[in-house]
């Protein structure tokens, strides 16, 4: 059923002829590369578990390889090479640092699809982009956020400041200040990914200048355990659901829920509905998912949440809605107009009332 | 009483103790193997084997004391591999020193591939009745967990030992002279693979510390190069086990000051404050060692140097 | 029982023989590793050593050994005549860095021009970078007896520091939507390091790594400068007597160093990896002490050690993905190379004898 030419134009350009270059397939190929190791609870973990996904739903009619801590550069376009070499039908390349490499390798097989995940290049038919709207999720948290500080003060570890980190941060403050009008946030910068250490510091820091409720845009749940340590602060889960954690300091959580993409797209391959696209889906889609939102906050806090968790997910409200001015004071979005999404996909500045610089 | 802002030093003094506790405990540790003459460089290696063994041995028996004593033990098993090839069969220590930290990165990964995504059981804080509501004193002193006291412990442990035991004077013999350490009929081998077992289970407690206390959870690449940190410190404490404690505080002070920083507000280039703590270390580093007398003297003089009695 | 004898001069036959012993060993005790973890260790050795130079695809993964050992052996042939004189940088990975922002920058400055003059001066700038890097652990040391190994390796935090402020603000690229990065040098044919014949491997850095080995091995076989860094590493007394200024030694040793890291780091920027981003540092630098010292600190040794290493590296990533290794049994299957290689060694410099009664 899935015929391909072995040798893209790779091998056209070095002007080797292979012999036997087609040969049929039963299974589907499907694959992976991974920018941290499968055990890192977080980003690629959740990844991973959308590949295991795709297995439990199409069985015998796929097969998926993986390779786990591919540096971005030089290695991916040979892992990537590899896994095409290797006879994938299409792979999934899940950090933004692959976008280059992606294009480069799609050009050479235009028979395999490349998806990329977090970028926006698609120099190729063959190539594929999707992400998730992390900050639909942020929106509840925000809400949640809102309802619970009693100092009013909200902390966010940030990783580094990219247009994904700084969207979280803005979605979160204005949803918590919506119900909380006088709320402050305090952004600590930690520069990695993933340093539990470092984190559980962060934390720490924010908790002791009378922050309550700590969000953070890192991958461990070290700032979770930080938070354990001192009564009535609280935060979520970031990535995977961290329900080791509940049901408080954890209260709910933002997660990564790939599956319904990678099964989605691997499904119309295997039907011959495949088409390229640029997926950026949020709650709607199920790419993000609100853990459950514990006892540990009152009922009706729980039910503005999940209010606010079906408004997106139906369409009928969207996070960044005007009025919001930028930091400087000057108009961003007038009253009632809805963020492009270019706009967000490139957003570099803080809304009004957080303080502080985004450092350049 | 505050700093900057809002920050309260008691509380800063007290995290950064915490904070410290790690790179101290694997500090002191190479600083024993240091004083026998021995250059081990893969402290990072040994952190992590201990922080995955110290992480399985106290889920699988919910005590984080077996978790502790496992994490040491582990670690320094690990450390016999090194032991090994050093001493026995006279590798270059540089090289086996780095070789340890890859293998060690891999082989806990490979331990702890069943253990991600699970809570350790919780180590306690020593438990000082009002001493612990004491303000200022109490914050810094009496709020900590009992692995804060126990590594301040080793500290001084180590420098009674080095200073005024028997022990002490023969490790120090052998990490300067090792031939005539041997000449006066010390089993130099013998000495150093002890200290190098030491070494190992001090990295080892550290790395049960990040896994079991700090963190705490398994993930790979738990310790993030805090094992690196720990070989700088031996050096920046030119060998003295009480300016270990320093170098430690000193350093995951830095690291903890720049984020209270942050987090109080205040508008500081951050991405140049993550690396003043490497900074501030090198500019200790020029003004110790440009005291000629003290630095240079200090080092053991046949650090690095594999010993083989010849006839 | 037994005891070691040190032999007047090396062996020649086990140093030869030595490290094929060492393969071999490697071979057998992680094929008990992968046995262990339920793969043919058969099949995974073979993957790992003998598909990526004759296998079916040898022909892209001949090349790609040329593109990951160019930088270690680079780099290695540099540190390898410190090392030889007792000076010990052990901080080639920020060199690195700072090689490649350096010429990155000049690269980057001169865009969207064209001129054939442009890729010479980033590789000058490059070497200078590193160089310049270089020089900091130098010059304190030979000003104020600080300890080298350990300026250079806190470095190496400093330039990864500066390398994801470089890669988030100065070097970003202004046309990326606000992601962080560089342009892709790579894609800027005047600035680009592409492969000099396609498909083999081959680019610049890989040429300057051969030039290295054959400059390195002159030098030291050749050239009073080589003489006296072996002196000054076998005889350091002998060497002061013979009017070896140690403080010329330090610094020409580690700018020799610095300026080779320096431009492995422009090459890779420049070619395989395209660009300046926070994840461009893949640990080339602390590879490469390991393949100097496999290299036995020998130019000609060094060739091969990082042909070896790098074998490791394409092999085991190639076994990761066919095979579903987890990268970490890679990662420890090196160690034990590493291991065996160390302790095979002793067959070279040390007679091993048998007594029969043990000596008063």
């Amino acid at each position: 059923m899935f015929r391909r030419t072995l040798l893209g134009t790779a091998a056209v350009a070095l002007g080797l002829s292979l012999a036997g270059a087609a040969f049929a397939q039963d299974k589907l190929k499907v694959g992976f590369i991974y920018v941290g190791p499968v055990g890192d609870g977080g980003w690629t973990y959740q990844h991973d578990q959308g590949r295991l996904a795709v297995e439990a739903e199409f069985g015998d009619k796929v097969e998926t390889v993986f390779q786990e801590n591919v540096p971005e550069g030089a290695d991916a376009e040979r892992v990537l090479t590899q896994m095409a070499l290797g006879g994938a039908d299409i792979i999934f390349t899940t950090s933004f640092g692959y976008m280059d490499q992606t294009n480069a390798v799609a050009a050479k097989f235009p028979d395999v699809k490349f998806e990329h995940a977090t970028g926006f290049k698609r120099e190729h038919p063959n190539v594929s982009t999707y992400d998730a709207r992390f900050y639909e999720g942020r929106a509840v948290m925000g809400t949640i956020a809102g309802h619970m500080t009693k100092s009013g003060k909200i902390g966010y570890i940030g990783s580094f400041p990219i247009p994904e980190v700084i969207q979280g941060i803005n979605s979160s403050f204005i949803h918590a200040k919506k119900i909380n009008p006088d709320v402050t946030i305090s952004v600590v910068w930690a520069y990695t990914w993933f340093d539990p250490a470092k984190e559980a510091d962060a934390a720490k820091a924010l908790i002791e200048q009378g922050v309550d409720v700590i969000l953070q845009h890192t991958d461990s749940t070290a700032p979770l355990a930080e938070a354990a340590k001192t009564p009535g602060v609280i935060g979520f889960g970031q990535a995977s659901d961290m329900t080791e954690y509940k049901p408080s300091p954890r209260v709910s959580a933002i997660i990564d829920n790939w599956a319904p993409y990678y099964i989605k797209r691997v499904g119309a391959l295997l039907d011959g509905t495949y088409e390229q696209s640029a997926a950026w889906e949020g709650i709607a889609g199920g790419e993000v998912e609100i853990g459950e939102i514990t006892d540990a906050v009152p009922a009706e806090v729980k039910a503005a949440a999940e209010k606010m968790r079906d408004d997106i997910a139906a369409g009928t409200y969207h996070p960044f809605t005007g009025p919001i001015n930028k930091q400087d004071g000057s108009v961003w979005l007038a009253d009632g107009v809805v963020a492009q999404d270019g706009e967000l996909a490139g957003m570099n500045f803080y809304v009004e009332g957080i303080t502080g610089d985004i450092p350049q | 009483m505050e700093l900057f802002g809002g920050i309260n030093p008691a509380v800063l003094i007290a995290s950064l103790m915490v904070a410290a506790v790690p790179i101290l405990l694997a500090a002191i540790g190479e600083l024993v193997v240091e004083k026998a003459g021995v250059l081990n460089l893969g402290v990072e290696g040994m952190m992590i084997m201990g922080a995955i063994c110290g992480f399985v041995a106290a889920v699988e028996s919910g005590s984080p004391l077996v978790g502790f004593i496992g994490g040491a033990l582990g670690a320094a098993a690990l450390s016999l591999i090194f032991a090994f090839l050093t001493q026995v069969l006279l590798a270059n220590q540089v090289a086996t020193g780095l070789a340890l930290t890859l293998f060690g990165l891999g082989l806990s990964s490979l331990i702890g591939q069943g253990y991600v995504g699970i809570k350790p059981p919780l180590t306690g804080e020593v438990p000082f009745g009002p001493l612990a509501d004491i303000p200022v004193i109490g914050t810094i002193l009496f709020q900590h967990d009992w692995m804060v006291y126990a590594s301040i412990a080793v500290i001084a442990a180590v420098w009674a030992v080095l200073r005024y035991t028997r022990t002490g004077l023969i490790i120090r013999a052998v990490g300067e002279s090792h031939d005539a350490a041997h000449a006066l009929g010390y089993k130099v081998i013998r000495i150093r693979v002890l200290a190098i077992m030491f070494g190992g289970a001090m990295a080892g407690l550290g790395g049960a510390y990040i896994s079991l206390v700090r963190v705490p959870q398994w993930t790979d690449g738990i310790t993030a190069g805090a094992g690196w940190i720990a070989l700088a410190i031996v050096v920046f404490a030119s060998w003295k086990p009480w300016r270990v404690l320093v170098g430690a505080y000193l350093f995951g002070g830095i690291t903890v000051l720049q984020l209270n920083l942050q987090a109080a507000g205040a508008r500081i280039p951050v991405e140049y404050l993550s690396m003043s703590p490497y900074l501030i270390t090198i500019l200790v580093l020029v003004i110790m060692s440009a005291d000629k007398s003290r630095a240079a003297l200090n080092a053991p003089a046949a650090l690095g140097r594999n010993f083989h009695a010849s006839r | 029982m037994l005891i070691l004898e040190k032999r007047p001069s090396p062996s020649r036959f086990w140093q030869g023989a030595t490290p094929v012993l060492a393969v071999a060993l490697t071979m057998i005790a992680g094929g008990v590793m992968f046995a262990i973890l339920g793969k043919n260790p058969f099949e995974a050795i073979r993957t790992i050593f003998w598909d990526p130079v004759f296998g079916e695809f040898a022909w892209y993964f001949r090349g790609q050994l040329l593109v990951k050992a160019g930088p270690l052996i680079l780099i290695a042939v540099g540190l390898s005549l410190g090392f030889r004189a007792g000076i010990w940088n052990i901080g080639a990975e920020g060199q690195y860095i700072m090689g490649a922002i350096f010429g990155a920058a000049v690269g980057l400055a001169f865009y969207p021009a064209s001129g054939w003059f442009i890729f010479p001066l980033m590789v000058l700038a490059g070497g200078f970078g590193g160089w310049l890097w270089a020089m900091i652990p130098a010059i304190l040391r030979t000003k104020f007896r600080t300890n080298e190994i350990l300026v250079s390796l806190l470095l190496v935090y400093v330039a990864q520091s500066i390398l994801s402020s470089m890669a988030l603000g100065a070097l970003r690229n202004p046309e990326g939507g606000g992601f962080p990065g560089s342009r892709n040098l790579s894609q800027y044919p005047a600035a680009a390091n592409p492969e000099i014949i396609a498909g083999s491997g081959m680019h610049w850095g890989v040429v300057a790594a051969f030039i290295a080995v054959i400059a390195a091995y002159v030098l030291l076989q050749r050239h009073i400068l080589g003489f006296h860094i072996r002196l000054a590493g076998q005889a350091p007394r002998a060497a002061r007597f013979a009017g070896v200024s140690p403080d010329r030694l330090v610094v020409l040793c580690m700018g020799i160093s610095g300026a080779l890291a320096g431009l492995a780091g422009l090459f890779e920027v420049s070619g395989p990896a395209g660009q300046i981003s926070i994840d461009f540092a893949s640990g080339y630098g602390f590879t490469a002490i390991i393949v100097a010292f496999l290299g036995r600190l020998n130019p000609l040794g060094i060739l091969l050690a990082g042909l070896l290493m790098a074998l490791t590296y394409v092999g085991g990533d190639n076994a990761s993905t066919n095979l579903g290794l987890p990268s970490a049994s890679i990662q420890a299957f090196q160690g034990m190379l590493l291991f065996f290689l160390l302790a095979v060694d002793l067959l070279s410099n040390y007679r091993i004898k048998f007594l029969l009664k043990e000596r008063a």
